[in-house]
């Protein structure tokens, strides 16, 4: 066997990087966008809006672009989902909007709202039109705590009602997993910087990057300084797979990685292991299979220790990887890591159901060679960044942030969405938090 | 299969799918391709007297429906632009050449009886089987006293058809125009003047949209539009209307139809026989698909009339005429009432909201742990089908007949009627 890891950059082509981390659903045009536009049924109570997290108006966006009111469809999107032109490419409309429309009963075909939601947000981000205005200015100060698209979200929101809003990060850039963590075909073109600033063109927004909180700031120096607080943290630790050579090089955490990629300058500078071992079944374990093929590695294989079923990876997701060349290995986990130093093997077992439905090893083991073996296991949020004077006690259960339905915290004046709190760690979820914490706070500081 | 050959006015064809008098035979080119393609007739694109008219550029507007292409369609072309001996010649070849189809001779010249004895020298000559008189072109040649000028006169009707029955042995139809209030006067004044039959509908008065840029309504033609005429399958209603009502018309004693209007497949050509047409005529769907759709048109009524048991066109020629009645012949008393079949539901709630808003607050939406149910309440129901039809689901909404008992009672025997409670009293 050959001696040493493989791991290498500049494994393709200029062409073929660019290729492959272009836009993996391209846009349609105006005469495909018509023409899906004219599937829609413009259903009474559409079972489409209820699934969304964002609650948008889908019949009637899609009314508007069949009527190449297209101004007035970005609208429809934007007003309840400020962050309607980055759900359109990211959203697993599969199992929100696209799953609930009637066309499935009818004929297994949804229409393709995510695609017209595209053609909606691009045509109009394309006029340069800044279509929002801010409410008479209240003069209440309001800090957000995460420029993700929670914390943005809620920034946004609470521009409009006349609030001056200071969003804190501790990123070089805004946008959280928006910038740092989608898959880069899924937002390329740096959208997701169009996006913020096309965000912050409403302005009364001010974003101070490079700020974290517990280091540079204290969630007490917020609640004095602010007249209220909004926590958009997202998740700030990755679970751990607690197995022997976790810690060696050429394993990494998938998100540090597919961050590093979304940031490269040059893709063909990045350097990728021959043959990959990815852990996990999620979303983010999918991603880093099919950034990591497609930067060029041979093989990648994704471990996951239960079925297909039970993957939280959409089928559509899953599909994905698999027309992508990743192999998916159901049924198996990791035992250990083994290498000299650096990488070169997992070693799994495979597992099973015991009559109880609880998952066990088998005791069977089989060998991965690997040059890069990547942990996409689960994000969780870790509240060490709130750790300030003794009263301040924010109230956290399952490793998250506690909150009421208007999103409020245990502190009064303290609100928090997004990945940090309980709920579906997803883009749109995100948003609706953001905006949902901004109208109850706009309420909370004209009381 | 099903003996589709038809005879109208005594003119032949294989089959009753002729192609209108349009662009589509405005050539010998064209005409053959149509024969080839299996087209049982033509009926040439309007002649008229030489030099040939001019047309303007942009010339067709369409009516666009929700993803459909030209739903309708208009035109504000006039008739041939070539010389009348290139046309003549050209018709007397193909008729040697397909001496089974039928190959009708439209025409169009000024109201004078010398214009048209002359013209019919020269058609007579081709050996063609018939002319059409166009009175319904409603654009451009109407300004200049022809086509629909002619057709909304019932005594110019009239007199022309007498002219052109005492100048050639040839059948002569009368194409009639539906821009009129009443289509029974042309009919009749057409009949009396001793046409074989009537061809009808010819193309209805239309703006077919405004360019809202240009300011001026489509086709534009260097800023400006004219209007022009409207046909395609919006205008099939319309038509099959004005068929049934010549045909139901004592007074126009039976003359033979050419059905025209909207017509696009088998299943449109058989509604028109049923209300009493002999042959039909097709345009817009061929200018939309070509000249291949005839393939169905032949089989697909070849297959349904085997099916029906009908060994031919007579079979079931006028069978809806004798059904088609006045509004006051109708039974005040049958009872339907909408029913909604759960299992085919796709839960769009468009039947609910089409009744809730704009008729009977008939159909109730539930929701039970959040899923949506949509149920009839068939006390409101009034059984008027709007939910039936609003249903993107074919066949999930059906109308379902209620045997209240009650015997067949017109609005006139009805003891609601104010006339009749007068009476009573
Ligand atoms: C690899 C990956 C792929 C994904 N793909 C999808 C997808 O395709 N579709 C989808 O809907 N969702 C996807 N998600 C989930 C989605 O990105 C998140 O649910 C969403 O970004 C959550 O938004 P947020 O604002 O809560 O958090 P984030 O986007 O994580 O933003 C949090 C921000 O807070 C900042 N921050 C954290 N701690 C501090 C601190 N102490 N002080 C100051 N700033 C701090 C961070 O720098 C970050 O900018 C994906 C997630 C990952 C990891
Ligand atoms: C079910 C129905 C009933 C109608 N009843 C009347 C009526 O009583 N009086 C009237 O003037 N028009 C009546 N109309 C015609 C409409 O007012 C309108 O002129 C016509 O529908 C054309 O408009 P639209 O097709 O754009 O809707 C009726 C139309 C419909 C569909
Ligand atoms: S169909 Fe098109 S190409 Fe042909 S003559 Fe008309 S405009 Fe010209």
């Amino acid at each position: 066997m050959a001696g040493g890891p493989q791991i290498a950059a500049g494994r393709l082509t200029g062409r073929q990087y660019e290729e492959n981390f272009d836009d993996i659903k391209p846009p349609l045009d105006r005469r495909r966008a018509l023409i899906e536009a004219s599937r829609c049924y413009f259903c009474y109570d559409a079972p489409c809006i209820e699934a969304c997290p964002t609650g948008i108006d889908i019949p009637s966006f899609i009314r508007k672009i069949s009527t190449d009111n297209v101004r007035g469809a970005a609208l429809d999107i934007l007003n309840p989902n400020i962050f309607g032109g980055m759900c359109a490419r990211v959203c697993p409309t599969e199992e929100l909007c696209e799953e609930a429309c009637v066309r499935n009963t009818q004929e297994e075909k949804p229409v393709h709202i995510g695609a017209l939601q595209r053609y909606a947000t691009d045509n109009f981000f394309e006029t340069g039109e800044q279509p929002f205005t801010r409410a008479p200015a209240t003069g209440k100060r309001v800090a957000a705590v995460g420029a993700g698209p929670a914390g943005l979200s809620c920034a946004h929101r609470c521009a409009t009602l006349g609030h001056d809003v200071t969003v804190f990060d501790a990123r070089d850039k805004a946008g959280g997993l928006n910038e740092y963590g989608i898959a880069a075909y899924k937002t390329p073109h740096n959208f997701a910087q169009t996006e913020v600033d096309f965000i912050m063109g409403i302005g009364g927004i001010t974003i101070e990057t490079g700020k974290k909180l517990g280091r540079d700031i204290a969630l007490a120096d917020l609640r004095s300084d602010y007249d209220a607080v909004f926590l958009g943290l997202g998740h700030t630790a990755v679970r751990e797979l607690s197995i022997d050579g976790e810690v060696m090089s050429g394993v990494h955490a998938a998100v540090d990685y597919i961050a590093e990629l979304r940031q490269a300058a040059d893709l063909a500078a990045l350097p990728v292991g021959r043959r990959i071992v990815v852990i996990g079944g999620g979303n983010t374990a999918i991603d880093i299979a099919v950034q990591t093929k497609r930067l060029g590695a041979e093989d990648v294989t994704l471990v996951y220790r239960r079925g297909p079923r039970e993957m939280g990876a959409t089928w559509h997701e899953q599909e994905i990887a698999q027309t992508n060349g990743v192999k998916i290995k159901h049924w198996a986990m990791p035992r250990r890591i083994l290498g000299n130093g650096s990488v070169e093997a997992v070693e799994c077992e495979y597992t099973q159901l015991d009559a109880s439905g609880r998952l066990s090893g088998t005791g069977d083991t089989f060998s991965l060679a690997a040059d890069q073996v990547f942990k996409a296991i689960g994000q969780m949020f870790v509240p060490d960044a709130l750790n300030g004077s003794a009263q301040e006690v924010l109230e956290i259960a399952n490793d998250r942030i506690v909150v009421n339905d208007d999103r409020q915290t245990s502190l009064p004046d303290v609100f928090a969405g997004g990945d940090c709190i309980a709920g579906t760690d997803l883009t749109v979820q995100a948003v609706e938090d953001g905006k949902v914490a901004a109208i109850a706070i706009d309420r909370l500081l004209r009381s | 299969m099903a003996d589709l050959r038809c005879d109208i006015a005594g003119v032949k064809s294989p089959n009753p799918f002729w192609l209108a008098s349009a662009p589509p035979t405005d050539k010998e080119y064209n005409v053959v391709r149509a024969f080839k393609a299996g087209w049982g007739g033509v009926v040439w694109k309007t002649l008229g007297e030489d030099p040939p008219i001019v047309n303007v550029t942009s010339r067709y507007g369409a009516m666009h429906y929700n993803g459909t292409r030209l739903a309708g369609f208009n035109n504000i072309e006039l008739i041939t632009d070539r010389p009348l001996e290139v046309n003549l010649r050209e018709i007397k070849q193909v008729k040697r050449d397909w001496p089974d189809r039928a190959v009708v001779v439209s025409l169009m010249v000024p109201c004078e009886e010398e214009n048209w004895r002359n013209i019919l020298a020269h058609v007579e000559d081709t050996g063609a089987d018939g002319v059409e008189l166009n009175f319904g072109c409603p654009h451009g040649m109407s300004e200049r006293g022809m086509g629909s000028a002619v057709g909304q006169v019932p005594e110019y009707i009239e007199m022309v058809t007498r002219w052109c029955k005492q100048y050639t042995r040839m059948p002569v139809f009368v194409k009639l125009t539906p821009n009129v209030t009443n289509i029974l006067a042309p009919a009749r004044a057409a009949q009396a003047g001793g046409a074989d039959a009537v061809s009808l509908i010819n193309t209805i008065n239309s703006i077919a949209s405004v360019d809202l840029d240009a300011m001026a309504p489509t086709p534009t033609v260097h800023g400006k539009g004219a209007h022009g005429g409207y046909c395609g399958p919006a205008v099939k209603p319309i038509a099959l209307c004005m068929v049934a009502e010549i045909a139901r018309d004592p007074q126009c004693n039976g003359i033979p139809i050419s059905g025209i209007g909207g017509i696009s497949t088998w299943r449109d050509a058989a509604e028109f026989i049923a209300l009493g047409a002999g042959s039909v005529q097709v345009c817009t769907a061929a200018m939309h698909k070509g000249f291949k759709i005839v393939d169905d048109m032949i089989d697909g009524l070849g297959n349904w009339m085997d099916g029906k048991g009908y060994a031919d066109l007579d079979a079931f020629r006028s069978a809806a005429v004798s059904n088609y009645v006045n509004w006051g012949e109708l039974d005040i008393n049958h009872e339907i009432v909408a029913s909604i079949d759960q299992d085919a539901c796709i839960k769009c709630g468009l039947c609910h909201i089409a009744c809730e808003d704009t008729s009977h607050q008939a159909i109730r939406a539930a929701r039970t742990n959040g899923d949506r149910r949509y149920e009839v309440i068939d006390a409101e129901c009034v059984g008027c089908n709007l939910c039936m039809h609003v249903c993107p689901v074919e066949g999930c909404i059906t109308m379902v007949e209620v045997d209240n008992g009650k015997p067949y009672m017109t609005w006139g025997e009805d003891p609601r009627n104010p006339a009749n409670m007068k009476a009573a009293e």
